[in-house]
């Protein structure tokens, strides 16, 4: 075991837990925060994104150990419609970008990776930013559509973050 | 498992001294896929994130000496491998998918030797050379000669691989890397081809270097193709001229994703594609 403290959703937490628990499951079952999903478990399928430092990274290829001091972001960190995550996820509901929902966590926080390092992508760079995040309901069509819709809305306002 | 982060190379070679049975990881997107399938079972891992001494990419005149621990998104939204590499850029740019680039190590990619390896043509063409450091011993050598099988390399105890470095090809050259996959994000390589190539104002071929993916037990790069090519025009004619000697030097197999008659024949007229590169006249 080892005492493990990072910040999760802005809250700096200690927990004591075995060095090579998985991220998802450290998350999931340990702090009952159950946005990340296990689609694969092999890195194939984005369900499991979380945010490390800001950055999107896969919680089924993470151990418990490498989030020490770290910061860890899940969509349970977002505020309803005012920061980032949630306005995408504003974003989402309006557009009928969500149906089973199964993907739309880890969808939310590579969109928020994506427009992090890309402001103004294209349709085209949003696939991309997208692309390792499987969707079986949507077509993806209405994710590229609430995303280009957070993108506007930026610009309107002016803001970037 | 034990999980041990060092954040210093000192730190490195004692835990590494303690724990000689122990597995380095980098990202970790071969390594715990491996673990989890139950393949490998390893007593400890040493996590080589923390290790600032092995990222980053430096510029050192003619040379580029880029870390082993370097994420693949540090590579490809650098503006010097831009400016310079454009080969190894394309070919991290369709590697797995946004979150495996930010886990993910030119390192590992190197180090997993695996045929269809994305980066490893572009290494190839690229003349790269590796440095791998021990706790008291440095050594350099080229990638062919470190990578030898698939999965196999002559990585040895108490090594670990620090930096790849690789020389500013000199003069204006066409940087080509293509992929060929069941998909077009997140697909392993059928096979692959990155292509670094000289032309004078005749379209004449200068200089040129040429290596495959995925169609053979490690990369393929045939001096004997590129010999042939030397001082001929790049033309569609003149590329389908060298298919025998291409089919020749590539042993590629069959399996689930495609059988070796394909990826014979798609390996070959991957080369066409550089008779209409951009700054190539026709
Ligand atoms: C969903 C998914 C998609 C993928 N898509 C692609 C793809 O399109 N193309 C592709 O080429 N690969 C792909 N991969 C494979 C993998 O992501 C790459 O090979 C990656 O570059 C491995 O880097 P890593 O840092 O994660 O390696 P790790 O898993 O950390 O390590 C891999 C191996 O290298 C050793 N190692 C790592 N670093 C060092 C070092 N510095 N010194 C000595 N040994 C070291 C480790 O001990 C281990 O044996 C994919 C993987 C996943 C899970
Ligand atoms: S569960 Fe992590 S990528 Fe699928
Ligand atoms: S909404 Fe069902 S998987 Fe995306």
């Amino acid at each position: 075991m080892i005492s493990l403290t990072f910040v999760l959703n802005g809250k700096i937490t200690t927990i004591e837990t075995p060095p090579d628990r998985r991220v998802i499951d450290l998350l999931r079952e340990d702090f009952g925060l159950t946005a990340a999903k296990e689609g694969c478990g092999t890195g194939e399928c984005g369900a499991c994104t979380i945010l490390v430092d800001g950055e999107s990274r896969l919680s089924c290829l993470m151990l418990a150990a490498q989030l020490e001091g770290r910061s860890v972001t899940t969509v349970e960190g977002l505020e309803e419609g005012t920061n980032r995550v949630g306005r995408i996820q504003a974003a989402f509901i309006r557009h009928g970008a969500v149906q089973c929902g199964f993907c739309t966590p880890g969808m939310v926080l590579a969109v928020s990776d994506l427009l992090d390092r890309e402001p103004k992508p294209d349709r085209e760079r949003i696939r991309e930013g997208i692309s390792g995040n499987l969707c079986r309901c949507t077509g993806y069509q209405k994710i590229v559509d609430a995303v280009e819709a957070v993108i506007s809305e930026t610009r309107g306002k002016g803001q970037n973050t | 498992m034990n999980v041990l982060l060092p954040s210093t190379a000192e730190d490195l070679w004692r835990i590494l001294g303690d724990n000689p049975d122990a597995l380095l990881c980098a990202g970790g997107t071969d390594l715990l896929v491996k673990v989890r399938a139950g393949m490998i079972r390893p007593v400890s891992l040493v996590c080589l994130e923390r290790l600032d001494d092995f990222r980053g990419i430096r510029d050192e005149g003619d040379t580029f000496s880029i870390g082993a621990c370097t994420p693949h998104t540090e590579i490809v939204t650098s503006s010097a491998i831009d400016a310079f590499l454009q080969v190894l850029k394309k070919a991290v740019h369709v590697l797995g998918s946004p979150p495996i680039r930010n886990m993910a190590t030119l390192g590992g990619n190197i180090c997993t030797a695996s045929p269809a390896g994305d980066t490893l043509p572009a290494l190839y063409a690229l003349d790269a050379e590796l440095e791998l450091w021990s706790r008291s011993h440095v050594r350099r050598l080229p990638i062919d000669q470190f990578i030898t099988g698939p999965g196999k390399t002559t990585l040895r105890k108490g090594e670990v691989l620090a930096a790849v470095r690789v020389r500013k090809p000199a003069g204006k050259f066409i940087h080509h890397f293509e992929k060929v996959g069941q998909r077009q994000a997140m697909s392993i390589s059928i096979a692959n081809l990155a292509a670094l190539v000289k032309v004078d104002q005749t379209d004449t071929i200068e200089n040129i270097s040429l290596a495959w993916g995925s169609v053979g037990p490690t990369i393929v790069r045939s001096r004997e193709v590129e010999t042939a090519l030397k001082g001929t025009k790049l033309s569609v004619e003149g590329l389908k001229q060298v298919f025998p000697l291409i089919d020749r030097a590539l042993s590629p197999i069959s399996d689930v994703r495609a059988s070796s008659t394909y990826r014979r024949r798609v390996s070959a007229n991957l080369l066409l594609r550089l008779a209409v590169h951009e700054g190539c006249r026709t």
